[in-house]
């Protein structure tokens, strides 16, 4: 009998793994932690299915709290579009309505309700408040949008502004003006880092140890080589012809899978050797220089990272430790994974044992880097030890987004581009990007300030005349095209403007068709989209979008603008 | 009776214009636009076509439920449903149609009463079983299938029935196919117009398997925590519970393997084996999320109300975009595509598919390759050239009578050239495969 005593019977997983157990396994339980805590505030307007299906979306994994303000009362063509009413429903608030067939979904989450104009409700102090991420359905007028929009920037809280008009889709993220992500779930095998440009001393000293006198080994102990100890004893090969240096070009590389090559054993039964096949797959994408990521610089290089305070997020002290570290070893630490290769059991363990301590070595000397910074900048409480392992873990990844307030078009001043203007003039003649739409939605949102300012809030399309709008829309539209060409001081070819302008007037006339309606599979699809986006904005984990998304349903294409 | 009943005080809604309801819908189905087919005609015969085209979806899983919805609300009115699962508790984070107290139930017919009860006038028909059941006359009566299945053999069956039924002379018989998938953040829609466009089996390699760890692995050199789950799974439980069928449903046994696979762990010195990565590896979870599945679900429903009312053009046309990926892990991202028809496709192609395959290598290497090969992906493959059967996996006789051919080498069973005709019981299709020896 084995001495040691048996595992204790496990319990199997709680109600609550059980039923978020497929989400659980992407954003782990801190992940739902967050969400948990959050509490999403949709500001609904228009048909309002857009913001209703968003909600779904995060009822669904769990989100803690949601709170729904409209003003509108349900009428009969609502029920044609969104779910969550029902026949009952028609005449009583909407708000109250899709909240409570929201709520039905999951009962661990909290739904609330108010029906009120959004001008009377943020006009009230501290109403904004509560709320972790706002949402904002349009259409609003300019001044409602550029005080949510203000709220976010004062708090740190972001915010999303979205259009879902008949086949077409816009959202902006207005992220705080830091938002930085840690866990940005990459593709496992970019995880890997195996250091052989820099090999440390005991790799090398080890590697040598394993392919002491190889051609003496028996088949079995030459084929089950771990592939990276084969790696660092050809590169020792190659250097002592090389004068020192490990094969840089696409060409010495070409002629160094050669040289591996030529050691594999083909007099045994399988005539070949997996762990050498191993090895020459290997030597494209882990023979590298070094070199930091251009989203690692720009964190290393921001004003956050070099001027810590004592208010500093724990980020900002973490990066700056890593970057210390960087500074002092020209090179990040060690993650410490490595990834599956034929050997066996006991090899693999001793190998992954090296680099795990190696990794844990590195990780306690940015440790202690954050320790000095925390004792000099007097701060009370000590950042956790396993913040900084994952850091570590993952600090060739790490990503900043600069958020930006959401571009509000006021209906006497227009748009101002400011620095974006130059590379939204050169997505003009992308017919792959959306950025025309993104036009026609700025044009849409002036439409409907205009009336709003004569009392006669509308928006195009929702009315009698339809081809009137339709040409008043695209005349406004390429009026803000030529703004825009003014603001980057450039001017188009006359193909190429003429382009633009056929192209602008097809999405504005589509644009008017809808008159205001949404499909409902364009607002599932709106709504899929702003959740995934919420959700990354609420957990920190995943890349969120900066910070414009387009979504043509005519066509079946999405777009992200940086504007 | 009618005639002496109390007239109510407030007429039923709708009773005044019945299109009231749909006054969103009806600004598209009305209205032209600039991207609309000049021969289009919208307006009442475009709505009554949406009204009476019969539609067909199968899986109402994740998907499922959002395609119910969505089309229950692009105006069709005859939806069928098929599926043949019943609800689990870990459906509930995004199958929103289901509740607590479904759990157990048939997914089809609680989906049906849903959405039925949801939106009025809609007629929702659940039929709980495989879509397997079904043979063509079935599948004749509807104007367009859409696909949320989980399963790629499913997905591959469907598709196989559907280019098979196409007759040149019918147009009718010609029956577009909608498909979407999502895996975690990424999933994809397409359409299929059969024997016009690429179909899912000429798509099949854009979906290959994950490699399978070979069992020597397995057996005597763990190094990965899935190492000793499969180990437990596949070797373990047929070593010591050979009587019982294992259920992966059942908490006993998923804890029995996890421990099972935990101890042996230990024995090698490997980390990181969990109850949830048991299930996981054991049941082959993907991860999914309500988000991903409403983009994906939307996307293809979009492209259904498209194709059946011509009031935009559709992705799958000849010579147009047919494929939508998605991906939504860093930012949002989506690659839309023509994927090209294969003229060696088993399914709507007319030539065999080439395979270079090494003279000395044995028939069995050859069976086990193809579970593994991302163009065939057949688990049990029945082997035969024009005039010999190479090996048959039934009945049991023949089996036994071609079992001998397993260890010989292919150069002494086929010619450099000769043609296999490879056929697999999941699939009503004949695969066909062209030998190239390598030198």
């Amino acid at each position: 009998m084995s001495q040691s005593t048996p595992p204790p019977l496990h319990q199997g997983p709680t109600a609550k793994e059980k039923k978020y157990d497929r989400q659980l396994r992407l954003w782990a339980a801190s992940g739902q932690a967050a969400l948990e805590d959050a509490h999403v505030l949709l500001i609904n307007s228009g048909p309002g299915v857009v913001g209703v299906e968003t909600l779904k979306n995060l009822v669904l994994p769990g989100v803690g709290h949601f709170t729904i303000l409209d003003s509108a009362v349900v009428r009969e063509e609502d029920l044609g579009v969104n779910f969550f009413l029902q026949e009952e429903s028609v005449g009583a608030e909407r708000a109250a309505e899709t909240c409570k067939y929201l709520q039905e979904l999951n009962p661990d989450v909290e739904g609330h309700s108010i029906s009120e104009p959004v001008e009377e409700f943020i006009a009230r102090p501290d109403t904004l408040t509560p709320y972790s991420l706002i949402i904002v359905v349009a259409p609003v007028v300019p001044d409602v949008l550029s005080k949510i929009s203000a709220h976010g920037t004062a708090t740190q809280t972001p915010v999303f502004y979205v259009h879902n008009v008949g086949f077409y889709i816009h959202f902006s993220l207005q992220l705080p003006p830091a938002f930085t992500i840690v866990d940005i779930h990459p593709e496992p095998e970019a995880l890997v880092d195996l250091r052989l440009y820099k090999p440390w001393k005991e790799l090398l000293v080890n590697a040598k140890k394993w392919t002491w006198r190889m051609e003496n080994m028996s088949d079995h102990q030459h084929g089950h080589i771990p592939y990276v100890f084969l790696l660092l004893h050809y590169l020792m090969e190659w250097e002592r012809t090389h004068d020192g240096k490990p094969p840089r070009t696409y060409k010495e590389k070409t002629e160094f899978r050669e040289l591996i090559r030529s050691g594999i054993r083909t007099s045994n039964p399988e005539g070949g050797e997996e762990n050498f096949d191993e090895a020459i797959g290997a030597v494209l994408k882990s023979l590298n220089e070094p070199t930091l990521s251009s989203t690692v610089k720009e964190v290393f290089n921001s004003p956050e990272c070099e001027d810590l305070t004592e208010d500093s997020p724990n980020f900002w002290l973490i990066a700056h430790a890593v970057s210390q570290f960087h500074t002092k070893h020209q090179t990040l630490p060690l993650p410490g994974a490595i990834p599956d290769m034929k050997a066996v059991s006991a090899d693999y363990a001793f190998l992954q044992g090296l680099y795990k301590t190696k990794a844990r070595e590195e990780a306690d000397e940015v440790l202690h880097s954050v320790r000095a910074l925390e004792k000099s900048l007097e701060r009370p409480n000590p950042i956790l030890a396993a913040e900084v392992d994952a850091f570590c873990k993952q600090a060739a990844h790490i990503r900043l987004i600069r958020g930006r307030p959401i571009p509000v078009i006021s209906p006497n001043e227009g748009v101002a581009w400011g620095e974006r203007a130059k590379a939204a003039v050169n997505a003009l003649t992308d017919e792959s990007s959306l950025i025309l739409l993104h036009i026609a939605f700025l044009t849409f949102d002036a439409f409907y300030a205009q009336r709003a300012a004569e009392g006669k809030a509308r928006v195009p399309g929702d009315g009698a005349d339809v081809e009137d709008d339709e040409r008043l829309l695209t005349g406004l539209a390429q009026d803000i095209g030529t703004n825009l060409l003014t603001q980057a001081e450039r001017e188009l070819d006359e193909e190429d403007a003429d382009s633009v302008k056929t192209r602008l007037g097809n999405i504005c006339a589509e644009l008017t068709r809808a008159g205001g309606a949404e499909l409902h599979n364009i607002a599932a699809l709106g709504g899929g989209l702003v959740a995934q986006e919420v959700i990354k904005a609420i957990t920190r984990q995943y890349v969120p979008i900066d910070n414009t998304c387009l979504f043509d349903g005519v066509r079946s294409l999405s777009s992200v603008l940086l504007l | 009776m009618a005639d002496t009943a109390m007239p109510d005080s407030s007429p039923p809604l709708g009773a005044a214009d019945p299109r009231t309801r749909w006054r969103y819908l009806d600004n598209i189905l009305t209205r032209k636009g600039p991207f609309v087919d000049e021969d289009a005609i919208l307006g009442e015969p475009i709505i009554d076509r949406l009204s009476t085209m019969k539609v067909l979806f199968s899986g109402a899983g994740g998907l499922g439920c959002e395609i119910l919805k969505n089309l229950a609300l692009s105006g069709f009115k005859d939806i069928h449903v098929i599926d043949m699962d019943t609800i689990d508790v870990s459906n509930l984070n995004r199958q929103f149609l289901f509740r607590h107290v479904d759990v157990g139930r048939s997914k089809a017919a609680v989906a049906a009463e849903f959405v039925q009860k949801r939106v009025k006038g809609v007629t929702i028909t659940p039929y709980c079983g495989k879509i397997q059941d079904k043979d063509d006359e079935y599948y004749m009566q509807f104007g367009l299938v859409v696909c949320g299945l989980d399963s790629i053999e499913a997905r591959r069956w469907i598709n196989a029935t559907l280019v098979g039924m196409v007759d040149g002379e019918n147009m009718d018989s010609m029956k577009p196919l909608i498909d979407g998938g999502t895996e975690g953040f990424k999933g994809q829609a397409r359409v299929v117009l059969p024997t016009m466009t690429s179909c899912i089996e000429c798509q099949l390699d854009m979906h290959a398997p994950r490699p399978a760890v070979p069992l020597c692995t397995l057996a005597t050199i763990p190094r990965q925590p899935q190492h000793c789950i499969e180990w437990a799974h596949i070797i373990a439980w047929e070593e010591e519970r050979k009587d019982d069928t294992l259920d992966t449903d059942d908490p006993e046994h998923i804890t029995w393997l996890y421990q099972k696979a935990l101890s042996r762990a230990t024995e090698y010195g490997i980390h990181g084996v969990t109850y949830a990565m048991t299930q996981g590896v054991v049941k082959n979870i993907i991860p999914a999320i309500a988000s991903t599945n409403a983009i994906v679900a939307a996307a293809c429903c979009n492209e259904a109300f498209k194709l059946a009312t011509s009031t935009n053009p559709c992705l799958g046309f000849p010579e147009q975009n047919n494929y939508m990926m998605y991906s939504g892990d860093s930012g949002v991202y989506t690659y839309t595509f023509e994927h090209m028809k294969k003229e060696d496709c088993p399914v709507c192609g007319d030539l065999p598919k080439t395979l270079h395959l090494y003279p000395n290598s044995t028939l069995q290497e050859l069976l086990d390759s193809f579970a593994e090969r991302p163009e065939a992906q057949l688990k049990k493959p029945t082997i035969r050239t024009q005039s010999t059967s190479l090996y048959y996996q039934s009945p049991a006789s023949l089996e036994e009578k071609t079992r001998p051919n397993l260890v010989k080498k292919l150069s002494e069973l086929v010619g450099d050239g000769e043609e296999l005709a490879v056929t697999d019981p999941a699939f009503q299709v004949t695969f066909r495969f062209k030998v190239a020896f390598k030198k």
